[in-house]
């Protein structure tokens, strides 16, 4: 059974997003993505600064299976990304919540966390 | 999964939470938790591998020496009951019809270990090359399960199940005894660059084995391992993997495997022509093996960018080495190309090949 915290939001495309309450949020991908994926071996992620639309790819993550696109769940601008990724990317399959965050985002709209799945939807997604 | 063929151990590795995959047809175990971590346990202490799948064909008759040497490139009368020789299997162009090993167990009487994906193929190329021999040819696949027990720890882990001498059974030897009660082909072979046996046993056996192994294995640190840590494990000690770096359009010169195209054993085997001349007017093309010193896979079909940018091959296979932390691979490129600055572009950045001769790490097998 995949982990689905009910206090994050979820994309369609199997991203979670965590607002922190004053305009930004942290992205990553869920555990339902992480066990698809497989043993993680690569992240590529965006410079900071870097402009993202809702839906448009932020970066790609590698597994030993394959290199699939990442995608923002809301429009925002990187202002972090994580650094630890660069050298031990597993830490997404081991954390993929809390240690294995990729970016945090200034979102364009605060509201628009809320335009995503729920927990409640996203486990019906993925039941 | 239900149109998939199953070995015996197919509830063995759903009961031990394997993720099971259609490989070549058959429902098999790419992983039970980690391809990167089953990899490093047999480079560490020993891994179970089920590869139940592969194909096993009888060739017995007054004939079989005779035509088992017309059939493949290596040379079969090198073998003495309890030798096994590794061969390419060849078209009569050269190209690979797929790459076995050939038991001795007895004069007359010798035992095929073949490619899953390949059995139907094989069999019936077996089959036609085989009128006017005296000879029989019997497909054993399904009476067969085959179980591979690989790494360091390999060999104390079946000792302990064996009264057979394992230190008396040499790299590519075998012997034919019981194993954890269980009447076993145990084979000092492999597939992983490492010390260890492959057990060929009746399919109805199976579970008891595999069940036995485990248990006698824990104390040694072995691990369930799969499909996935067999192929990254394979790519590192730098063996060919048919379908990738030998193929109908590859043959075993252009792979590298000169070493089991035996030009001169005094028999003319499918393909000997070609060879003559591939070996006469030199490959246009050759397998390379190659690393990057960057976690990016490059993976199969990728194309190799020569000097100018210019393709000049292919990428065959493409992984993480789980021991170097860097990509590993093969490609097929012009041999013109070869000595020359080779790179790969991967998702517009473009990565340096360094070409290595395999293997990619330090292997311990038997030697003796």
């Amino acid at each position: 059974m995949s982990n689905v915290p009910a206090d994050l939001r979820y994309a369609k495309s199997h991203e979670w997003l965590k607002p922190a309450g004053d305009g930004t949020a942290t992205v990553g991908i869920t555990d339902y993505a992480q066990n698809s994926l497989g043993d993680i071996t690569y992240v590529q992620l965006p410079k900071v600064g870097t402009v993202l639309a809702a839906g448009q790819v932020f970066g790609v993550v590698e597994s030993v299976k394959a290199a699939s696109d990442l995608y923002s769940p809301v429009a925002g601008t990187v202002i972090a990304v994580n650094p630890a990724l660069d050298a031990t990317p597993e830490t997404v399959n081991q954390d993929a919540y809390e240690g294995g965050w990729m970016l945090k985002l200034k979102l364009s709209d605060p509201a628009s966390a809320g335009t995503l799945l729920d927990a409640t939807a996203y486990g019906k997604l993925i039941g | 999964m239900s149109d998939l063929k199953r070995t015996p151990l197919r509830d063995f590795h759903a009961a031990h939470g394997a993720r099971l995959v259609d490989f070549a047809g058959w429902e098999m175990p790419v992983q039970y938790r980690s391809i990167l971590e089953e990899h490093k346990a047999v480079r560490r202490a020993a891994g179970l591998f089920d590869v139940s799948h592969m194909g096993e064909v009888d060739v017995k008759g007054p004939e079989a020496l005779r035509f088992l040497n017309h059939l493949v490139t290596n040379d079969v009368a090198k073998l003495f009951p309890g030798r096994v020789l590794y061969s390419p299997m060849c078209y009569p162009n050269g190209g690979v019809v797929d790459d076995l090993l050939v038991y001795m167990r007895a004069p007359k009487d010798y035992f095929l270990c073949i490619n899953a994906g390949n059995i139907d193929k094989d069999v019936a190329w077996i089959h036609e090359q085989a009128k006017g021999y005296d000879v029989t040819i019997s497909d054993r696949s399904a009476d067969y399960a085959l179980l591979a027990i690989q790494g360091p720890a390999a060999v104390a882990i079946v000792q302990s199940l064996t009264g057979a001498k394992l230190d008396r059974i040499g790299y590519y030897h075998f012997a034919e005894g019981t194993v954890a009660g269980v009447q076993c082909i145990i084979s000092r072979t492999g597939y992983t660059g490492e010390d260890g046996f492959e057990l060929y046993h009746p399919a109805g056996d199976a579970v008891a084995l595999a069940e036995a192994v485990v248990k006698a294995g824990s104390a040694h640190g072995l691990e369930l391992t799969g499909l996935g840590a067999r192929d990254s494990l394979r790519l590192e000690a730098g063996y060919p993997l048919y379908g990738h770096e030998i193929t109908a359009d590859i043959s075993p010169l252009t792979a590298g495997l000169g070493w089991t195209v035996k030009l001169d054993k005094g028999a003319d085997f499918i393909g000997r022509a070609a060879l003559l001349a591939e070996k006469a007017g030199g490959a246009a093309s050759k397998v390379v093996f190659f690393k990057t010193g960057d976690r990016r896979i490059v993976r199969a079909d990728t194309p190799v960018l020569g000097a100018d940018g210019v393709p000049v091959g292919r990428v065959l296979s493409g992984t993480l080495s789980p021991i170097l932390n860097e990509a590993i691979g093969s490609a097929l490129v012009t041999t013109a190309s070869a000595a020359a600055p080779l790179a790969v572009d991967i998702r517009g950045t473009l990565i340096n090949l360094q070409l290595v001769k395999p293997p990619f790490v330090e292997l311990k097998k038997s030697s003796t």
